[in-house]
């Protein structure tokens, strides 16, 4: 019973079922008993009746009723309940007992086997002579029964049984045993569960009516007894509602009894049986919170009631039990579906357990001492092995007054108890519920309470003596502390962690924590600190460290030889620690001085040391790592001889490398990967940070810093430590290539006009002092830009001839030879652009040289690099439109008929365009001039000038006259008027509009003088020619004008033949002056009515400008004047 | 009154701590760092909600056996924490958020000194005035 003195007895914590007795089975034998018995045990789910069933013997004796107390008068109880009572009434007293007999109810032996059940259920009534248990019989029997009423043999005989046996007709119970055993089973055990639910009822009863003959002086015990009891049968009863309420009562009584100190552990240990079953039965109901309001009562209560000081411990480990098994009920109930939140999980109590279990460990400690001897007899030996009563005293049970019989035995038995509690593994229970809680607040996400629970184990696991465990623990938590920067519960760590590591004489974790204990980050006094350095001076001279003050004497002679074994170990003195992780006491920060280096500049490289310990610390050596590893060598500042190098403490070193990039490195990054502090005399340790230095906390430092308005640097007086927070970090460099000395100019006239070839003019000029080799153009379009450009974009050297798609659109690499020193060379791309828009060129000029950096010769190359970003724009505009020959616009054109085709060239070109020629493509048309010249030959535009051109175009006979037609292209020869006379020329084409095409039958033309006189003959003539292969019948009528009189056939009807000409003379005799119209000819085509007198108009003139009569006089007046 | 009065930065890591001297102060320091579990979820929720409405009074975070912890949040995430004595039952939650109101006015005054670089510890005696002012006294 030693650790388990506090369990809770498992007859409380189970849930209370009907006890039922089955006899006359006999399950090993015979195989129908064993499969009625295996059917009433098996697959005892939820939905079945809740009763625990027991096969017992016909003659099993039954505990022995005492006989009933007629009086209390008298009486007085000896405790408050008994330890054997609970298990009584759950395992050994039977709310019912139920025989099983095999009879058929037409067995020939009938009268034999009814005296023989008979006889069976008297020997089982007198085993449970004064209960109240009922008896039930059952009948095994072979044939399935007929319906009931219908076996008229069965009904007389089953009621001489029960009359035989002494038993009512519901106490009988038939099981036929055949196919459908199960469901008989189901049947029979709800009605078994009927009887038992009317036993514990009158059991109830029964305790009930104690209650009046107590009185309230003597029988305090009792009612405190009778409400468990009650409350106990409502619960077999399943009537959880009403044990809930007695319960609640027995609680309320328990604490009303005069507690003193010879009974409070039997108050205190009833309150928690009955706390248990109450918070047990609220969760079960399904209300949480009733149980928590409980609970907090029940501590409320009795957090006070700690009894006998000399057993301190008692209370604290029943405290603790009380949480616990709070803890695990509601676990319990989360796992049936209860939800918890993070304030109120079952985690607290797991803690708030733990926590009482650490008071019980310290109150042990300081209550139980180390020498004592157990006495002889041991007092808490009992006659029977265990208690009568729970929660009294083993050397006075049932010993009920204020004081103790016997105050020798009394402080024996205390001795006894002290003595066992020294044996008890308190840290053990600590930690089991320590982790209880962690698995519960990891659940709840609460990972500080975690951490800082794991930080309570681990130190548990340092007073258990078990090192490695603490360490471990400690080590992970000891991370989440540090970043989130809380210091003083870091450091507090710490310490714990390097006792570990003293007591285990584990030198690199001892190390590691003295370093961090002696950094920024600790919170120790500045003695501790210089303690801490002391010992960590020591073990870097392979020396044994000082004891740690905190660390029992024991112990620490223990660990004092450990260390004298790892002394003399001559192997594994080196030692690497990573740094950057912690906070060390020497905090390293490196930068290169620029974030680029040309590469015949000197890379310059700084590293600051700054120790925080109290007294000053040697190293020996410091290493910087770069990427590229043949830097290394030239990054390192090793101690001399004897001397090794000091950092004073609160003081910033500074180390400055230099070293020269290799050429084949520009373009490349170079990063330090890590640097490396080594100290110690006898051991070496090598402090290693990663990168350039930093550790876990100086990234907020140099955040801080940068925040503060406080003026910080070299110049402002700062405080150092603002100026070492401000040090910032630069672990990388570029090496780009040496500035270029040369000048790259560019000429050129933008904007370049489009397809033309665009000439760069680009002059190179040395100012380099030696000889610039091997100097390369590339040049074109800049690459990047949009995809399209480089199809659209040529470029080349040769200006002889226009370039073409084959050009690309960058010409690498172009050699220009050695450059002298202040020479210049000059060298002209031209750019053809076939789209318009922007452009960027690039002008890369590349060359080699050699130079020396620090002494050291190497040869650079160099690169200059020129854009230009040009616009490229139409040179000019090209219209064109078709007019008639009377320079009518033509919305179509008429076969055979000519045109005129006007094109007008408008300069959007800011420079001077010279034209040189023009021509025409030309389809389906053809020109009426068989060379036609260009009109615009050697013609110069300056912008904004429209240059205009007209040819006579005629479609050909026999070309087809539906829909449009194209009419093919204008070609423009021309070129910059600047440039010079050999650069080809640019030939612009511009595809002239389509226009429609149709074919009349008729075609007519007039003849007539441009002007007339007024009372002057105006001779016309009117050609009619018939284009259809058909005689054409065409009616004709010239209508009357005021202006004109006229001569000729006024109204005619005449047949043309098909291809022939008609013509018609009229003379015209102008009656007025001015813009005259024409008399109107009306002309019609029965034979094609789509053509009349509105369409064929448009071939003639409509108007006549008449000249007034002149005046010979007049003019000689004129004259004369 | 209190035993233990801190103020959080944003980051979690303490600006300001004061405990009664009288008790292990070590272990307020981990009462006040297990409760901004509370704080931080409590933030997360409220800021899923309705983050401009936010009540910055935080209410009873946890119940220890010992203590009582009340927490309280600016609206720049700085953190307050109160813990009082678990049987100091006369302490009512008005008074708490006054105590809260008053520690924000005046952590609101240290923020305004020019010379007070946000983030760094407090150190104002004016502000450690008014914090002594609501812890116990002890004689």
């Amino acid at each position: 019973m030693s650790g388990s003195q506090w369990e809770l007895p498992p007859e409380l914590c189970c849930r209370p079922m009907a006890f039922v007795a089955l006899t006359g089975l006999d399950v090993t034998y015979n195989a129908v008993h064993r499969a009625i018995w295996d059917a009433f045990c098996a697959n005892r789910r939820a939905d079945r009746v809740p009763i625990s069933f027991k096969v017992l013997a016909g003659d099993h004796e039954y505990p022995k009723c005492r006989t009933k107390r007629t009086s209390y008068e008298w009486y007085i109880p000896k405790g408050i309940l008994k330890t054997g009572w609970m298990n009584k009434h759950l395992n050994l007293v039977p709310a019912l007992v139920v025989l099983f007999y095999e009879l058929d109810w037409d067995d020939p032996q009938w009268k034999e086997k009814q005296s023989e059940c008979a006889t069976k259920v008297e020997i089982v009534r007198t085993s449970l002579q004064g209960r109240n248990t009922k008896v039930a019989v059952v009948l095994i029997q072979k044939k399935t029964p007929l319906p009931p009423g219908e076996d008229l043999v069965a009904s007389e005989r089953a009621s001489s049984l029960c009359n035989a046996c002494d038993l009512s007709g519901k106490s009988l119970f038939v099981l036929p045993h055949t196919d459908h055993l199960v469901g008989y089973i189901i049947r029979l055990e709800n009605a078994f569960y009927e009887h038992a639910q009317t036993y514990y009822y009158t059991e109830i009863r029964r305790v009930k009516s104690h209650k009046e003959f107590l009185n309230k002086t003597t029988h305090q015990l009792l009612f405190v007894r009778h409400q468990f009891k009650i409350a106990f049968f409502s619960e077999l009863k399943q009537d959880t509602q009403n044990a809930l309420k007695y319960y609640r009562t027995a609680y309320s009584l328990v604490h009303e009894l005069r507690a003193h100190e010879t009974n409070m552990l039997e108050i205190k240990t009833m309150a928690g049986f009955i706390n248990y079953k109450i918070c047990r039965l609220c969760f079960q109901h399904n209300t949480p919170l009733d149980a928590i309001a409980q609970f907090r009562k029940h501590i409320d209560l009795c957090k006070k009631k700690i009894g006998s000081a000399d057993l301190a411990f008692e209370h604290t480990a029943w405290m603790s039990k009380q949480f616990q098994s709070f803890g695990e009920l509601f676990d319990e109930a989360i796992k049936l579906g209860l939800t918890a939140i993070q304030t109120q999980n079952p985690g607290f109590y797991y803690q708030q357990a733990a926590c009482y279990s650490q008071d019980r460990k310290l109150t042990a400690q300081q209550l139980c001492q180390a020498g004592a001897v157990c006495p002889i007899p041991d007092p808490l030996d009992t006659p029977t092995g265990g208690l009568d009563f729970y929660g009294q005293r083993a050397w006075r049970q049932g010993h009920q007054s204020i004081d103790p019989p016997d105050p020798e035995k009394e402080r024996t038995g205390i001795l006894a108890l002290q003595i066992k509690e020294r044996d008890v593994p308190h840290s053990e229970l600590i930690i089991a519920l320590l982790s209880n809680a962690v698995a519960q607040f990891k659940k709840y996400k609460c990972p500080r309470m975690k951490s800082h629970l794991m930080v309570q184990m681990g130190e548990e696991y340092y007073h258990a003596k078990d090192y490695t465990k603490a360490l471990k623990l400690l080590d992970y938590v000891m991370c989440d502390y540090r970043t989130e920067r809380w210091w003083a519960l870091l450091t507090a760590i710490l310490s714990t962690a390097l006792r570990c590591s003293y007591l285990m004489a584990n030198v690199k974790d001892y190390m590691t924590y003295c370093m961090e204990l002696l950094g920024r980050a600790s919170t120790l006094k500045e003695e501790q600190k210089s303690r801490i350095e002391k010992n960590l001076l020591k073990v870097l001279k392979n020396e044994v460290p000082d004891a740690e003050p905190d660390c029992e004497p024991s112990g620490s002679s223990a660990a004092a030889a450990l260390w004298k074994d790892r002394m003399a170990l001559s192997g594994s003195n080196e030692f690497s620690i990573e740094v950057q992780d912690y906070v060390p006491f020497i905090q390293c920060k490196a930068r290169f001085l620029a974030p680029s280096f040309h590469v015949d500049q000197p890379i310059q490289l700084q590293v600051f040391l700054r120790a925080d310990c109290p007294h000053p610390i040697s190293f020996n050596k410091l290493s910087v790592s770069l990427s590229n590893q043949c830097y290394n060598q030239w990054c390192v500042v090793e101690a001399s001889g004897q001397d090794t190098m000091l950092l004073t403490p609160g003081e910033t070193s500074c180390f400055s490398f230099n070293f020269v990039a290799k050429t084949q490195d520009v373009g490349k990054k170079i990063e330090m990967t890590g640097i490396e502090l080594m100290l110690g005399s006898g051991r070496w340790v090598f402090l290693s940070w990663r990168g350039a230095g930093g550790d876990a906390a100086s990234a907020h430092e140099a955040l801080q810093a940068s925040r503060s308005a406080r003026p910080r640097g070299p110049g402002a007086g700062a405080r150092p430590e603002g100026a070492w927070d401000a040090l910032t970090i630069q672990h990388s460099t570029m090496i780009i290539s040496r500035v270029p000395k040369i000048s790259v100019q560019l000429s050129h006239q933008p904007p370049a006009l489009n397809n033309e070839m665009y000439c760069i003019t680009l002059s190179i000029q040395s100012q380099e002092e030696g000889v610039a080799r091997e100097v390369r153009l590339t040049a074109g379009l800049k690459p990047g830009q949009d995809a399209n450009l480089s199809q659209a974009t040529h470029v080349t050297l040769d200006r002889g001839q226009v370039c073409d798609a084959s050009d690309p659109a960058l010409l690498p690499d172009i050699p220009l030879g050695d450059l002298n020193p202040g020479h210049k060379v000059e060298q002209r791309v031209y750019v053809r652009c076939v789209s318009t828009g922007p452009r960027v060129f690039l002008f890369h000029v590349a060359y080699s040289i050699n130079t020396s950096v620090d002494g050291q010769e190497i040869d650079c190359n160099c690169h200059k690099d020129e854009t230009i970003a040009i616009e490229t724009v139409e040179p000019f505009e090209v219209s064109s439109k078709f007019v008639s020959t009377k320079l009518e616009p033509l919305d179509r054109v008429v076969v055979d008929i000519p045109f005129v085709l006007m094109t007008d060239l408008l300069s959007s070109s800011p420079w001077p365009l010279l034209l040189h020629s023009s021509s025409l493509q030309l389809v389906t048309m053809a020109t009426c001039t068989p060379h036609p010249l260009s009109q615009l030959e050697q013609v110069v535009l300056q912008t904004g000038e429209c240059a205009s051109e007209c040819f006579c175009l005629q479609c050909p006979s026999g070309a087809e006259a539906n829909g449009t037609v194209a009419t093919g292209q204008y070609v423009i020869s021309w070129r910059r008027e600047s440039s010079s006379l050999d650069t080809p020329l640019v030939h612009t084409t511009v595809p002239l509009p389509h226009i429609p095409l149709e074919n009349i039958p008729l075609y007519i033309h007039a003849e007539l003088p441009s002007f007339g006189r007024v009372r002057e003959t105006l001779p016309v003539r009117y050609h009619i020619e018939n284009r259809t292969a058909l005689v054409q019948q065409v009616e004709m009528a010239v209508e009357p004008s005021d202006a004109f009189m006229f001569s000729g056939l006024k109204q005619v009807r005449l047949h043309i033949l098909p291809g022939a000409e008609q013509q018609m003379l009229y003379n015209y005799y102008p009656l007025m002056a001015g813009y005259q119209s024409l008399p109107q000819l009306n002309i019609s085509l029965p034979r094609c009515p789509a053509t009349d007198t509105h369409t064929l108009r448009r071939f003639l003139p409509q108007r006549i400008f008449v000249k007034p009569q002149g005046r010979e006089l007049d003019d000689a007046s004129i004259a004369a004047a | 009154m209190a035993v233990c009065i801190a103020v959080i930065a944003k980051e979690n890591y303490p600006l300001y701590i004061r405990s009664v001297p009288t008790q292990n102060e070590l272990k307020f320091h981990y009462t006040v760092h297990t409760s901004l579990d509370v704080v931080e979820e409590k933030i997360s929720a409220a800021g899923k909600a309705m983050a401009d409405q936010r009540e910055l009074y935080l209410g009873l975070l946890y119940p220890t056996e010992d203590y009582k912890v009340y927490g309280y949040v600016t609206n720049s995430k700085v953190k307050f924490v109160i813990v009082v004595d678990s049987s100091n039952t006369s302490l009512r939650d008005n008074e708490i958020r006054s105590m809260f109101r008053k520690l924000h006015n005046s952590f609101t005054d240290v923020m305004c000194n020019p010379f007070y670089n946000p983030g760094d510890p407090v150190q104002s005696k004016v502000f450690e005035g008014m914090v002594s002012g609501m812890m116990v006294q002890v004689s």
